[in-house]
């Protein structure tokens, strides 16, 4: 038996390890899937956005970081078991190896390694490249297919510092100490970055946030992470009588252009995201001082990592792909796009963030989107 | 030149004008001479450069990128300037290693090892851009673009390929040089003509530095006196007897000025015509300019309407704006659309300021002005009897009644000078009043709405509306304009509340709502003329249109037809 799962194990190919289907990327000799799109018995979940941690599976197994924030977002039913996994502890599934590494893309995110007979598959879910005091940097893992994304799969997409950003955001408050400056973020991730960058810049007053966020911002709190003074944005006579002149606040992208935005005086609409960095996509939205803040490796950063992994066979999940399978190619790699409908981009995300944002705030009904 | 691509890059993205001349004002106070010169000369489109061409950046990025590459990018951006900004290979990031295999090749040589030239100024940039011939403008330009960074790269692109597309107007960049010495922009107007780049005299005397730089100019600009509309609570307040009336002509206000400068001989006569904004048009007006030359009993400045003149008709406004926004102008056009002044007001002759004058003594100058001179293409807009308001009434209602005659359809109200009214720059309260005629209006069928910007960034206030079209039984909506004022802000609320509710379908921050024969919303809406467009689906463009009720009582199949709209196109011209 021993001697037959070996003989196996050497005839494996990467897309016998890992292959795709509808529910999503599914390891048949581990009988589990990464971040599938539908409910399956077990799922090896990477981070906590929307588009990769959903509810109703099985068993559900990811970083410990990863699991709390799911409870925070779907409730504590979330799945019928979950486990925890323990960075650079590998694991045994069946099998097949799986080890869970860094990805440095939101508090808890992880990359995936499976090994089966000596084939390295690594999916990196979200990533990013460049610090962020709010989580575990990325790590290179060696292999021999490294599964990326694309979401910033374009040459013009090179982030700059995210503290130059910031420095921008405190030029502008100080410019405008009578407004209020409104700032669109995802509820996971980005608004806890931008918090802790705020505090790294030296802005100690408080920090408005939107109803949508505050138990995100709790939980990071709860796992260590300090945000300072945050306040949720007052209700009522309470808002009646804030001023919010001088202050940021911090809310879901889309509740900028919502009802909710109307209780600031002549606010200073910003948007923190990767997106910003191409101006009609900013104008599109009314944003006024565009901050080029993203959770996501830019075009520099997923060449860079796809070299170091040493991987010779690519595989893109969402995003730009053209153009990074372009790129791999030019570089005698294997390379191919998977098209996985049903993990966004930042901006379904965003959809998906305002959903919730105003399912979870005292917004008015006619506010829910339809 | 970081500094001021930042203030461009603030610029653009910012909505409010207060907001835009605070950056701007920032900038001119921290900004030394010669630089903010330069960025003001940039922002008020005074610069144009002849060698530096779209084509000079398309090669430079050729060299330089992959070309799937920066096709796949172009297409994602959508704008050359900001793709070639953003894709122009850096400098490689310390401790990273260079994966770009657009940086392999000759330019990969250069950039490793190699210390990047330090950003250039904006001064350095236009001189050198002025100066420089063809053949070294790509080394030269390509040396710059690895100096500066995204924005700095954006901005030098906008500024060679001509349009920078902030929402700056000159006047407003000329405001935020005003509010540097707390002065009036009208200030900065009268001596602007005859100042070039960079402004050094003009910034001192704003400091307080310096000498009013007047005389600069023998053909100034002046800027313009304006008028209130006239509320229907100032008619019992004014006596008509103290005012005179004159026609509110339907073309573009202008001021023509003809001069030379003191100890310059009778030859050297410079003409010029500006808008009312103080652009200078002459360019696109070869046939007035060159009709003025050669009148030399034409010396001083006209404030007048510029017209479309054909066998001494005036002809509308739809017709004028052929000519209108052209750099320069071909015989044949200048042919079919002779141009044409008719005059409201003498400013200055011979030298001397007129403008101290009251309007009855500026009046009998004027007259004697026009009658002297011998070109046939400027002529006096006549006085309307104004024995009362009565009178006025009846003039407003039907032009042609009371001595508009042939001209009728090309007058748009009345205007009302007070006998007395010194020319005063800007819109003084009191001594001139224009009473337009009642704008036609159209009911139609709310359509799509968009949200603002700035204050009403929360609000959708930009509505599409339609009239019907098509056989009875079959008709169809078809879109004939957008408005997004006209309502007070309660009526605003109202309209959000409906488009919230009403809405059928999204396409990215636009809505469509409700809009069937039974259901839906009617707008009333005003506007001041149609002109056929062959560019909007119903063929036709409305001017200045304004939500001037919102009838909530009234029925969308009970709304106007797109036959309506035609009948009245047809009529006007």
């Amino acid at each position: 038996m021993a001697a037959e799962r070996l003989i196996l194990s050497r005839t494996m190919r990467p897309t016998d390890l890992l292959t795709l289907t509808p529910a999503g990327l599914y390891c048949p000799p581990g009988d589990f899937y990464i971040d599938p799109l539908r409910p399956v018995p077990r799922a090896l979940i990477t981070h906590g956005h929307s588009d990769h941690a959903r509810p109703g599976h099985g068993a559900v197994l990811a970083t410990t970081e990863t699991l709390a924030i799911m409870a925070v977002r779907c409730g504590e039913g979330f799945c019928g078991t979950r486990q925890a996994a323990v960075l650079g502890e590998p694991m045994r599934l069946g099998d097949v190896t799986v080890t869970f590494y860094p990805a440095g893309h939101v508090l808890g995110s992880a990359q995936i390694l499976i090994e089966a007979g000596g084939c390295r598959i690594v999916n990196s879910g979200d990533y990013k490249r460049e610090p962020d005091p709010t989580c575990t940097p990325f790590e290179p893992i060696a292999c021999d297919v490294f599964i990326t994304e694309a979401t910033f799969g374009l040459p013009v997409f090179r982030h700059p510092p995210a503290r130059d950003e910031v420095a921008r955001l405190l030029d502008s408050v100080a410019l405008f100490p009578e407004r209020s400056h409104l700032v669109g973020a995802y509820s996971l991730g980005k608004a806890q970055r931008l918090a802790a960058l705020l505090r790294a810049a030296g802005h100690d007053a408080p920090l408005y946030i939107h109803g949508a966020m505050e138990r995100l911002m709790a939980l990071y709190e709860t796992l260590g992470v300090p945000l300072g003074d945050i306040r949720k944005v007052p209700t009522g006579k309470e808002a009646a009588r804030t001023s919010f002149a001088g202050s940021i606040i911090l809310c879901p992208p889309s509740a900028t252009q919502e009802i909710w935005s109307r209780r600031f005086a002549d606010p200073v609409t910003a948007f923190a995201s990767g997106w910003m960095r191409v101006r009609a996509r900013a104008r599109q939205r009314g944003v006024e001082l565009p901050l080029v803040v993203s959770d996501h490796a830019d075009w520099e950063d997923l060449c860079t990592t796809v070299c170091e992994t040493g991987a010779s066979e690519i595989w893109v999940t969402h995003g730009e792909a053209d153009a990074l399978v372009h790129w791999c190619t030019n570089r005698g790699l294997t390379a191919k796009p998977l098209h996985l409908i049903g993990y966004s981009d930042d901006e379904e995300a965003a959809a998906a963030d305002g959903v919730a944002a105003a399912a979870e705030s005292e917004a008015p009904a006619e506010n829910k989107p339809s | 030149m970081n500094r001021f691509a930042e203030l461009l890059d603030r610029l653009a993205y910012e909505p409010r004008r207060n907001a835009k001349l605070r950056l701007m004002t920032a900038y001119f106070r921290e900004t030394p001479d010669p630089e903010r010169g330069f960025a003001l000369a940039a922002l008020t489109g005074a610069l144009s450069f002849a060698n530096a061409k779209p084509g000079v950046i398309r090669a430079l990025i050729a060299e330089r990128t992959d070309p799937v590459l920066f096709a796949l990018s172009y297409d994602y951006v959508g704008d050359l300037s900001e793709t070639v900004a953003l894709m122009w290979p850096g400098p490689p990031p310390a401790g990273r290693p260079d994966p770009s295999p657009q940086r392999e090749g000759s330019r990969g040589l250069a950039s490793r090892g190699h210390n990047h030239p330090p950003a250039p100024t904006l001064t350095e940039v236009i001189e050198a851009l002025t100066a420089t011939l063809k053949p070294d403008l790509p080394h030269l330009i390509a040396g710059w673009l690895d100096g500066l960074d995204e924005t700095g790269r954006w901005a030098l692109l906008k500024l060679i390929t001509g349009g920078l597309r902030v929402g700056v107007s000159a006047r407003l960049a000329k405001t935020a040089v005003a509010e540097l010495g707390g002065l009036d922009p009208d200030a900065i107007e009268e001596v602007w003509h005859g100042l070039e780049a960079p402004y050094e005299p003009l910034f001192a005397w704003v400091e307080g530095r310096g000498e009013k730089p007047e005389g600069a100019s023998a053909v100034p600009f002046r800027p313009p006196m304006l008028a209130h509309a006239l509320e229907e609570m100032d008619v019992a307040k004014l006596d008509p007897a103290d005012f005179s009336a004159e026609w509110k002509w339907d073309g573009i206000r202008i001021q023509a000025v003809a001069g030379s400068r003191q100890g310059q001989r009778e030859g050297r006569r410079q003409v010029r015509l500006y808008t009312r904004t103080g652009e200078d048009i002459s360019g696109g007006f070869p046939d007035l300019i060159e009709a003025i030359l050669l009148d030399p009993a034409f010396d001083g400045a006209i404030d007048g309407e510029l017209l479309i003149m054909r066998d001494g008709l005036v002809q509308s406004f739809n017709v004028l704006q052929q000519r209108l926004n052209r750099k320069s102008v071909t015989p044949k056009l200048m042919a079919e659309y002779p141009a044409h002044i008719r005059a409201y007001d003498l400013l200055a002759q011979a030298g001397e300021d007129l403008r101290v004058l009251p309007f009855r003594g500026r009046r009998e100058r004027l007259e004697a002005f026009v009658t002297g001179l011998a070109t046939s293409r400027i002529d006096l807009s006549p006085l309307v009897p104004a024995a009362s308001w009565e009178a006025l009434t009846a003039a407003r209602a039907d032009p042609a009644s009371a001595g508009g005659g042939a001209d009728a359809a090309a007058i748009e109200g009345l205007m009302l000078k007070r006998h007395d009214s010194t020319y005063v720059p800007g819109r003084p309260k009191g001594p001139w009043f224009k009473w337009k005629r009642d704008p036609h209006t159209v009911d139609a069928v709310l359509m799509y709405a968009q949200r603002g910007h700035g204050k009403r960034s929360s609000l959708y206030s930009d509505f599409t509306f339609g009239v019907w079209r098509g056989p009875e039984g079959e008709e169809e909506l078809v879109p004939v304009g957008k408005a997004y004022f006209g309502f007070t802000d309660e009526e605003l609320s109202q309209l959000d509340r409906f488009v919230r509710q009403s809405t059928i379908n999204r396409f990215g921050p636009v809505r469509e709502v409700v809009h069937g024969r039974d259901s839906g919303l009617v707008l009333e809406v005003a506007f001041e003329g149609l002109q056929s467009s062959p560019r909007h689906k119903s063929g036709i463009a409305m001017r200045f249109p304004r939500i001037s009720r919102i009838r909530w009582d009234k029925p969308p199949r009970e709304a106007d037809r797109i036959e309506f709209l035609e009948a009245l196109l047809r009529g006007r011209n």
